[in-house]
């Protein structure tokens, strides 16, 4: 061994010989590359490569053919600008940025394009129902009194907010329990059939909605006999719903750290007393977010709702009994009317159904965003004062000596 | 070591004594009961979700029965007539969808990397709290847009297409006139080329999610060993980014495929029904299962309903063979692997 090292030895220093640390007193000072940002000639690329492609656009679509929209002129432009950018950029630089420039604006056009498309159905839905939304006989009326034609003075969708309610609390009663439970399941077991209903569950995710309505009207309401209901809504939204909670909940449940379950185990704890006690509280954030989106889903739903629920313009309370009405199935079916004014109620209505979907989604990002087991300030106060009642507590109990 | 004043250390008495304790579980009453409640949920959910398909095909099963194998491949729907099949309102299905994740995937992919790779950190959060509204506000406010908005622009864009490139086959646009600055418009409303764009924002947020998961995975070593070897931005996510996040993008993709086979209101709302098979994807008149059922099932009699039943039998097949693909991908890719630890 040792005579292989100090052969080895022997060669480096006889191909390299000794180490000479070269003098840099003389050598100018370089300055700080820039790693980061956008160069000065990036920029006048881009501004050139847009300049130029909106003219090419305009000629072609202003001058040459005239008949497409708007849009053809935006994709056409767009199309120009990326091989003018390409262009310009390849005077000065290589294949490799070229390309990275590139992929670069593709990647932020995807982005974008993403963002205007919600603006633009956020503000599109508002600007057409901007003239019944202010009115406060949308909120308080149901469409009993008010025909096709009536004034949008007259009429409104209390019924419709009703029905909304009455439903999506009824599928709320059946899947957050039974969901919650399930994912529980899939996590604290094991064993075959952990892994049939994950997988089934997994595939169900995606269950088009209108096979949950189609499955309770089948069941429910051709084979048990009962008639179109709020109920039978509920049934079918719930039915909808029951995947993407148990399949959001069970993420959230997996990423409780693994120590924790077994510290409580460790200390002697029963396994439902460390789902109950540790487990849930630890991941609550996260289970509140998975029901929150689950329910805001399952409120903006039509397809389930238009099966079973029947329709209706008056209001009705009784779940049970005589049709029920929510928000998307009567937005869909005011615009489903060729009167204007009928259609600008269902903008109203849509605007109303976004508006509460937005309320529980911005409630939801409150909630979460974070990871089980990390503590708001406020929270982790309650944790510290809880453990100092529990020290007093023991400190207070009367020493037993063995 | 050193041994402290009055410390002790004992010298090994012979044979060693310790021998593992016998662990016996406590048969604990409420864990029994904590198992069986938990195991009866999954057993619930398991049934809820077999019943589905069980009492579709039981349903669906008397039009079958009639209809046999030619249910596949005849395209009118006339149950009442005892002639009707899938063909026509399957195949429009799967052109909506197909046409949707075409749109939808460069731009989910493309945000997905904006959002892991490009953004500001910033702005990073507010993205991804975009997406998740996108994937949040209700198929009908979807469908409502692009009925009464996004239609009257794309048309012009559509009858561009179809004049310049109606050698392809499927841009092809019967009773269209390019030539005629009169020709009414018409002829390209209604089309599933509208339909798919309007699906492809709905399914965009959820193929994004997954892959922005999948992709915030990438290892960081790997990622800065790429930039450390010289490599543009681009060209580490062509290296390392891409080839990592393949399970999650394909996965991602089936789902987004598989979530716009489903779609029922906004494709409803758009197109105009046509029970033929129709390829010229800019042309007036599509069908989808969900819409043929949407429209279809106030109306029906005993059988025509059955025949219902039958053709949202087919689409679940359809989905759940979608879904089960897309999890293996998800599953066996490697990013699903490194998610485990």
């Amino acid at each position: 061994m040792t005579d292989v090292v100090q052969k080895l030895e022997a060669s480096y220093e006889a191909n390299l010989g000794p180490t000479v640390i070269p003098d840099c007193a003389d050598a100018p000072e370089a300055g700080r590359r820039a790693l980061g940002g956008i160069s000065r000639e990036g920029t006048l690329n881009l501004i050139g490569a847009a300049v130029g492609a909106v003219s090419l656009g305009l000629l072609l679509f202003g001058r040459l053919s005239p008949v497409a929209g708007p849009f053809g002129l935006v994709v056409v432009s767009y199309l120009m600008f990326l091989a003018l950018y390409a262009f310009l950029t390849s005077v000065t630089e290589g294949r490799p940025v070229v390309v990275d420039k590139v992929m670069t604006v593709l990647m932020c056009t995807a982005g974008a394009v993403a963002g205007i498309a919600l603006v633009s159905v956020i503000s599109f839905v508002i600007w057409k129902g901007i003239s019944v939304i202010p009115r406060t006989n949308l909120y308080t009326h149901d469409m009993s009194q008010a025909g096709p034609l009536s004034p949008l003075s007259v009429g409104g969708i209390a019924h419709a907010i009703v029905g909304t309610l009455i439903i999506i609390t009824i599928a709320i009663a059946i899947t957050v329990p039974l969901g919650l439970t399930c994912a529980v399941y899939l996590n604290e077991s094991t064993g075959r059939g952990v892994r049939l209903v994950r997988t089934l569950v997994d595939a169900m995710t995606a269950l088009p909605s209108i096979l949950a309505g189609l499955f309770i009207f089948a069941t429910w309401i051709l084979i048990l006999g009962f008639e179109r209901s709020g109920l039978a809504a509920g049934l079918a939204t719930g039915i909808m719903m029951l995947p993407i909670i148990i399949r959001s909940a069970d993420v959230v449940l997996r990423l409780v750290p693994g120590n924790l379950r077994e510290a409580s185990a460790a200390t002697g704890a029963p396994q439902w007393r460390t789902v109950w006690h540790v487990v849930l509280p630890t991941a609550r954030s996260g289970l509140a977010t998975a029901i929150i989106l689950g329910v805001a889903r399952g409120l903006g739903e039509t397809a389930p709702v238009l099966l079973t629920a029947g329709f209706t313009a008056s209001m009705n309370l009784n779940p049970v009994h005589n049709p029920m009405v929510t928000l998307p199935l009567a937005a869909f079916e005011f615009v489903r009317s060729p009167q204007k004014a009928l259609i600008q109620r269902g903008f109203a209505t849509a605007f109303v159904l976004m508006l509460v979907v937005l309320v529980l989604f911005a409630f939801a990002r409150f909630l979460g965003g974070r990871p089980a087991g990390h503590l708001s300030k406020r929270q982790a106060r309650r944790v510290a004062n809880r453990s100092l009642r529990d020290a007093q507590r023991f400190r207070a109990r009367p020493v037993e000596v063995n | 070591m050193v041994a402290t004043v009055g410390t002790t250390i004992p010298a090994p008495a012979g044979p060693p004594q310790d021998r593992p304790r016998p662990i016996t579980a406590v048969d604990d009453r409420g864990d029994r009961f904590f198992r069986l409640g938990t195991s009866l949920s999954g057993l619930v959910v398991l049934g809820i979700m077999v019943a589905v398909g069980v009492f579709l095909t039981i349903k669906g099963l008397q039009a079958l029965r009639v209809a046999g194998f030619h249910f596949l491949t005849t395209s009118a729907w006339q149950p009442d007539r005892r002639h009707f099949g899938v063909a026509a309102v399957l195949s429009g299905t799967i052109v909506i969808a197909l046409i949707a994740v075409v749109v939808a995937l460069p731009l989910s992919l493309g945000t997905a990397l904006f959002i892991t790779d490009v953004a500001p950190p910033k702005l990073r959060s507010w993205l991804v709290a975009m997406v998740d509204l996108m994937a949040a506000v209700p198929s009908v406010v979807y469908g409502l847009w692009g009925l009464f908005f996004f239609q009257g622009h794309v048309i012009g864009f559509a009858r561009w297409i179809s004049t310049w490139f109606s050698w392809v086959p499927i841009f092809r646009v019967a009773g269209a006139n390019p030539h005629s600055p009169l020709a009414a418009s018409t002829v390209y409303t209604a089309s599933a080329f509208v339909a798919g764009i309007v699906v492809a924002l709905m399914v965009m947020p959820i193929q994004c999610s997954v892959m922005r998961e999948v992709f915030s995975q990438v290892p960081p070593g790997e990622r800065e060993g790429a930039y450390a070897l010289g490599a543009t931005r681009w060209g580490m996510i062509r290296i390392v980014s891409l080839p990592f996040g393949q399970g999650g993008i394909i996965g991602g993709t089936m789902l987004g495929l598989g979530r716009a086979l489903g779609e029922t209101i906004a494709v409803y709302l758009i197109i105009s029904p046509r029970f033929n098979i129709n390829f010229h994807i800019l042309e007036t008149g599509t069908n989808s299962v969900s819409a043929l059922i949407a429209n279809g099932y106030s109306e029906a009699s005993g059988f025509g309903l059955s025949a219902l039943f039958a053709a949202g039998l087919a689409l679940f097949i359809l989905t759940l063979a979608v879904n089960f693909t897309a999890s293996i991908f998800v599953a066996r890719s490697r990013s699903g692997a490194s998610s485990e630890v």
